[in-house]
């Protein structure tokens, strides 16, 4: 029991001077209360996801909740922001006990709520957005609102184009959006859930410095993130959590004193009980790269929203190499991919699998010549969320020998193969007929992995493996992607997490804007150096990349 | 086919297009704030009979126009409320309440009309009209357009209200933000629920007056499933309208004069076969739609249930 294991760690020592220190009458006045949370247990059919945490946030502060996904920090989000109630336990607001029946009632106490998939309308403009929630019957000033808007640039540097339509903006500029609907609102508590997975490292820095020159007003802010380094880069105070419980607490001061590998390690052992440090860069494989498998030249592609009308992309793949492919998210990296596996037209150019001229081959025969392609979209376009998972585990072989006779399902074929999948894989699953969406984004992927590796695979193309997963998730991901290289699969690597590419790859492509702007040799020993180079590439800047 | 042309068809084309037109307008007003709110109100087609039957049995009963309008009002109010608190409240299925709706409507007006009036069709005095002077008097149009019944007028009225409260108020892009994404209405401190409750009300109020109007002012009657689709007209109005009132009057006019359309050319006796005159109100829709309905955009969550808190 995990549990268990956390309340029995040293760590818990920790806790209690963090609980020792909030009561605390000179601390408790130097740092009001804001909120907190008093024994809140929730719980979702199947799983307590929050279960008896206590926790308060302090005016002045950044208090990190850190995690991994399913540890139960959207849910506290959820219930500060109005959206979820808890099942037992309760809010308290300045330390009186309160209840939040509904988002427009935590407003009316101060908490504003940054979420992590972006709350905004995108068919409004920003300037409607920013008044969404004001009285219907009113025609909200739009003088005032320009003049606010200046305040808080001049402040806090917030970029808030008033006109522009909020669909068309990136995702990094719709949470300033957000951010700014918060500050407009005179918060006194500021919530940022997982604000940081959709920004460039540099953004990340801008939040940082936004954070804190707001705690400096006296705001509460409330980061959520599973990232360790921002953890002790940007908060004042780091709440752990695991599996829905509170695993630790570091202190201020404690916080303040350690160093960034000691604070990190101290995280790192309370998210994960002692075990041995996840962090650990793996070493490099020791394997030899073979034969060309998968052979693009001057490739053209349809793009759809992506123009990459003038691009041509030229690679090779060869047998146990890992190729990775870097770049900002929505560059083309998902339209090469489809185009690959033949879900998306080849316009011009040649894609050769394993020698033989697979430019205007089906999915289908690309899949039995051995491509297989993990998509990003587990749930949408990898998998049926109804479905079983053993019907899932076949979805690419219906109608197929053995687990179809003469076009008769054989169930107890399929089961069985679901079993053994599931078993090799270790995926968390009740049973082998549990719906597929109730697994969690970790094991479906592992179960996709699963499915694309059985049977003869030559080539195999991932698409942003480990994106949504956890970090033990992510571990065991990057294990088996190695794996799959070791055994002499021809792997492509996409993936916007550069520290993944680095760590895996043999080569590294860069894409931007639709074309593959440099490939480098990795030299995964020396990853600072490869961030930066790969870096450069990324945000266009070939020609820096080349002079060094 | 110069002998079409006569003032007395140009007269009853144009007056039927107004008589036909204006329970459409109102149909297709009531049906665009549902859309707009992201509730896709089937259950118009029901709401409307229903506000032609209280509408006229107030009507009757009362022997009052004008407590028929009421009564029609409150009838399609009645079968809105069941529609919100079933497809809103409770978060069931749209399109199946609304079809069921409709389909009680239809049923329950037409029981109780049978209970009340057996196989009898009363009429009710003729309505009064608002002639306005020295335009009534005009030839041709005068009578069609300026001496009409003063619902007429209101149902004008509403395009302006409507077009000012969506252009000029919060209200329209509450009201979108609803329709749109209603999560991001609900954390900005909106009401979607509630608001979407009122669409549906105000949706059920504008189907009961239009249905109450086709009624007591176009047939002076209630005749069973007497809406004969209008209210899906309105369904149609209300998408190739895209959130603007004044284009749901110019379609319910367009719609209106392919309906009047069919007796016009019958008052005019032309040798055209009835039944490609009966034809032209659908073959009407059918153009339009092509034409038009193409580029018509629906909100993101039309006809998807709301419910807090819900991945």
């Amino acid at each position: 029991m995990p549990n268990q294991c956390a309340r029995s760690s040293p760590w818990q020592s920790s806790e209690l001077e963090g609980l020792a220190r909030n009561a605390d009458p000179v601390a408790g006045a130097a740092n009001s209360n804001a909120v907190g949370l008093a024994s809140v247990t929730k719980r979702f059919p199947g799983v307590v996801a929050v279960d008896d945490v206590s926790l308060s946030f302090r005016a002045g502060e950044v208090h990190v909740l850190l995690g991994e996904n399913g540890a139960g920090k959207s849910t506290i989000v959820g219930m500060l922001a109005g959206v979820l109630q808890p099942d037992s336990g309760g809010l308290t607001l300045a330390g009186e006990p309160v209840q939040l029946s509904s988002p427009f009632e935590s407003l009316s106490f101060g908490i504003s709520t940054v979420f992590q998939h972006a709350m905004l309308v995108p068919t409004l403009t920003v300037f409607e957005n920013l008044v969404l929630g004001d009285a219907w019957w009113r025609r909200s000033s739009r003088s005032q609102m320009e003049e606010r808007i200046a305040e808080l640039q001049e402040l806090f540097g917030l970029q808030v184009p008033l006109d522009a339509m909020t669909g068309e903006l990136s995702l990094g500029e719709q949470q300033q959006i957000e951010i700014a609907r918060a500050l407009l609102r005179d918060c006194s508590v500021l919530i940022l859930d997982e604000a940081t997975s959709m920004l460039t490292p540099q953004g990340v820095d801008e939040l940082g410095g936004r954070m804190r020159r707001l705690a400096d007003r006296g705001l509460s802010i409330i980061f959520i993130t599973h990232k360790l380094t921002e953890a002790y880069r940007f908060g004042d105070r780091v709440s752990v959590l695991k599996l829905g419980r509170l695993a630790g607490e570091i202190g201020k001061d404690s916080l303040k004193a350690a160093s960034e590998a000691s604070a990190v390690e101290d995280m790192l052992r309370l998210m994960f009980g002692g075990e041995e440090s996840a962090a650990t860069p793996a070493p490099q494989p020791d394997r030899t790269a073979g034969e060309v498998r998968l052979a693009a030249a001057n490739l053209r592609i349809d793009g759809g929203s992506v123009n990459m009308a003038h691009s041509e992309i030229s690679l090779a793949v060869r047998s146990g190499e890992i190729l990775g492919i870097a770049g900002i998210d929505g560059n083309g990296q998902k339209q090469l991919a489809e185009a690959l596996a033949g879900q998306r037209p080849i316009l011009a150019g040649r894609l050769d699998l394993d020698g033989e001229d697979v430019t205007d081959a089906s999915v289908g025969r690309r899949r039995a010549l051995g491509l297989r392609y993990l998509t990003d979209d587990r749930l949408d376009e990898g998998s049926v969320g109804m479905f079983p998972v053993a019907d899932n585990t076949v979805l690419k072989e219906i109608g197929a020998p053995p687990f179809w006779s003469r076009g008769i399902e054989r169930p107890a074929r399929i089961a069985e193969h679901a079993r053994d999948l599931i078993k090799r894989f270790a995926v968390r699953t009740p049973n082998e007929f549990t719906p597929i969406s109730n697994l969690s984004g970790g094991n479906i992927q592992k179960l996709l992995l699963g499915r694309e590796l059985s049977g003869t695979a030559k080539v195999v193309v991932f698409n942003k493996p480990t994106y949504g997963l956890d970090m033990q998730n992510s571990v065991d991901s990057r294990r088996r992607i190695r794996a799959v290289a070791n055994s002499g699969i021809a792997v492509l690597l996409i993936s916007t997490d550069l520290d993944e590419i680095i760590e895996l790859s043999d080569r590294i492509a860069v894409m931007d804007r639709g074309r593959i702007c440099g490939v480098l040799e990795n030299n995964s020993s020396a990853p600072r150096e490869m961030r930066t180079r790969v870096g450069r590439l990324m945000v266009g800047d070939a020609a820096m990349e080349a002079a060094a | 086919m110069e002998a079409l042309l006569t003032p007395v068809f140009l007269s009853s084309l144009l007056t039927g297009m107004i008589v036909a037109g204006v329970p459409l307008l109102l149909a297709g007003l009531g049906e665009q704030m549902s859309e707009k709110a992201g509730v896709l109100n089937i259950g118009i087609e029901g709401m409307m009979l229903a506000g032609a039957y209280a509408g006229f049995w107030a009507a009757w009963a009362l022997e009052s126009i004008w407590l028929g309008f009421l009564g029609g009002i409150a009838g399609g109010v009645l079968v809105a409320i069941v529609m919100a608190l079933l497809c809103i409240r409770i978060g069931l299925n749209q399109i199946v309440i609304g079809i069921g709706l409709t389909l009680g409507a239809e049923g329950l007006t037409a029981l109780l009309h049978h209970f009340q009036f057996s196989r009898t069709y009363p009429r009710l005095p003729a309505p009064a009209r608002v002639d306005i002077p020295l335009l009534t008097d005009l030839p041709v149009i005068g009578p069609s357009f300026f001496g009409r019944h003063p619902i007429v007028y209101l149902a004008l009225a509403m395009v302006v209200v409507l077009a000012f409260a969506y252009r000029r108020t919060n209200l329209g892009l509450t009201l979108r933000a609803a329709g749109e994404k209603p999560a991001a209405l609900d954390v900005a401190g909106g009401h979607v629920v509630l608001l979407r409750s009122a669409a549906v009300l105000f949706t059920g109020a504008m189907a009961g007056l239009g249905g109450a109007y086709l009624a007591n002012v176009g047939a002076g009657t209630f005749i069973p499933f007497m809406t004969g689709g209008a209210g899906f007209i309105g369904i149609v109005l209300a998408m190739l309208a895209r959130g603007r009132p004044l284009w749901v009057l110019i379609a319910a006019l367009v719609f209106g004069a392919a309906l009047s359309l069919t007796t016009a050319l019958q008052v005019a006796g032309s040798n055209i076969p009835t039944d490609v005159i009966q034809m032209l109100p659908f073959a009407a829709v059918i153009v339009i739609l092509v034409a038009f309905g193409r580029r018509a955009r629906l909100p993101a969550a039309l006809g998807l249930p709301y419910e807090r808190g819900k991945r």
